[in-house]
């Protein structure tokens, strides 16, 4: 595994992992039969869109500056912060099973990029209604390209979209984790 | 000379992008797909335009919007406005509070909600089927999510069943997604 990577999961606070889970219901800890259940059941397109969603922006066919292994290292970082730690685990797991060797040791302006591409993941995350032109600004002065900006933004967007759908399906079934 | 629009409204703004949208006149047939271009359909806004730099999540994001808002059965059109109002106010979102207000506002004909929202935000005061969607959408949308353990609860007392409120989660969450577009990548402009 990549070393920046291994640095960007481990920067956030750590939680216990849980058992690796793929689909948002195994997420959500959904048990067969509960009314939650039956409802999601009548809810199957947008469960299998969110799924579409996930692999477009983990694992898209166009990466641009954005590879599958940091973007999975940055997911994971993301659900750590929104303290779904099983959702983290499956990004864990993901970036690991990525297979993407980087240099062992980037040169400074690739590692200042990726430093940019942190900071402005966390703002995304913990901060989006602070981002102001300047947050953009700072991106492409660090050489992050305008399509690069739109692909971590949806990201960012997608990984927050989906902590809050497992987040809200925990509520309503009275397992939060 | 454009001005920034800094307050809630339901006077929809403009919206402007930080960053170069595509230029659609060398959009590539993935991009022209994605932005759902055909002969009969050549409006293309610069909020899509922009995110055309990413064809394959527009692809999807779409439609999984629409599924989202706009689907048959469980949770009224105006309720799932409502809990897009909610997300969007915790990200303050101006665009996208503006123009799901206005939606709330066509299909609900009470114009009193969005006015209390838009004044007192979190600690807006609505009536018990309105506050308990408006406070669980705002919840959620906290980072990260505060989603508090009598939530469920509340949701049932105030008459939402399951698949409502599978509903509002989604319509929620779907713009702790759209207010991180919105929001981020380009601002709002007075008409």
């Amino acid at each position: 595994m990549h070393r920046l990577h291994n640095e960007i999961v481990l920067a956030s606070f750590t939680k216990g992992r849980d058992a690796a889970v793929t689909l948002i219901e195994d997420m959500a800890g959904i048990r067969p039969g509960t009314p939650l259940a039956q409802a999601l059941a009548a809810r199957a397109e947008i469960l299998r869109l969110s799924q579409a969603s996930h692999d477009a922006v983990l694992k898209p066919r166009e990466p641009g500056g954005l590879d599958h292994g940091l973007r999975a290292a940055l997911a994971a970082r993301m659900a750590r912060q929104n303290e779904q730690p099983a959702l983290a685990a499956h990004y864990d797991d993901l970036m690991h099973s990525s297979g993407e060797m980087q240099a062992p040791e980037p040169a400074p302006v690739e590692r200042a990029r990726i430093a940019a591409i942190v900071a402005h993941s966390d703002l995304l995350t913990l901060r989006p209604r602070e981002a102001t032109r300047q947050d953009i600004a700072a991106l492409t002065a660090a050489g992050v390209s305008e399509p690069d900006i739109v692909r971590l933004a949806e990201l960012a967007a997608f990984v927050n979209y989906q902590a809050r759908v497992i987040a809200g399906f925990q509520a309503l079934g009275g397992a939060k984790s | 000379m454009s001005h920034v629009v800094h307050s809630f409204t339901t006077t929809v703004p403009v919206w402007s992008p930080y960053i170069t949208p595509v230029d659609l006149t060398k959009a590539t047939p993935e991009q022209m797909a994605a932005m759902q271009v055909t002969p009969s359909n050549k409006g293309v806004s610069p909020y899509v335009l922009t995110l055309a730099h990413d064809p394959e999540s527009l692809a999807v994001r779409s439609p999984l919007f629409n599924q989202i808002m706009y689907g048959k059965d469980g949770l009224t059109s105006a309720e799932r406005e409502l809990g897009a109002v909610g997300a969007s106010v915790v990200n303050r979102c101006i665009y996208c509070a503006a123009v799901h207000a206005s939606r709330f506002n066509g299909l609900s004909k009470r114009p009193e909600v969005m006015d209390a929202i838009f004044r007192d935000e979190r600690d807006a005061k609505l009536k018990p089927r309105d506050q308990a969607i408006f406070d669980f959408a705002a919840e959620l949308s906290e980072a990260p999510p505060s989603v508090a353990e009598t939530a469920a609860g509340n949701l049932q007392a105030a008459g939402l069943d399951m698949l409502e409120a599978v509903d509002l989660v989604f319509s929620a969450a779907i713009f702790g997604w759209a207010n991180r577009l919105m929001h981020t990548l380009g601002e709002p402009i007075e008409p």
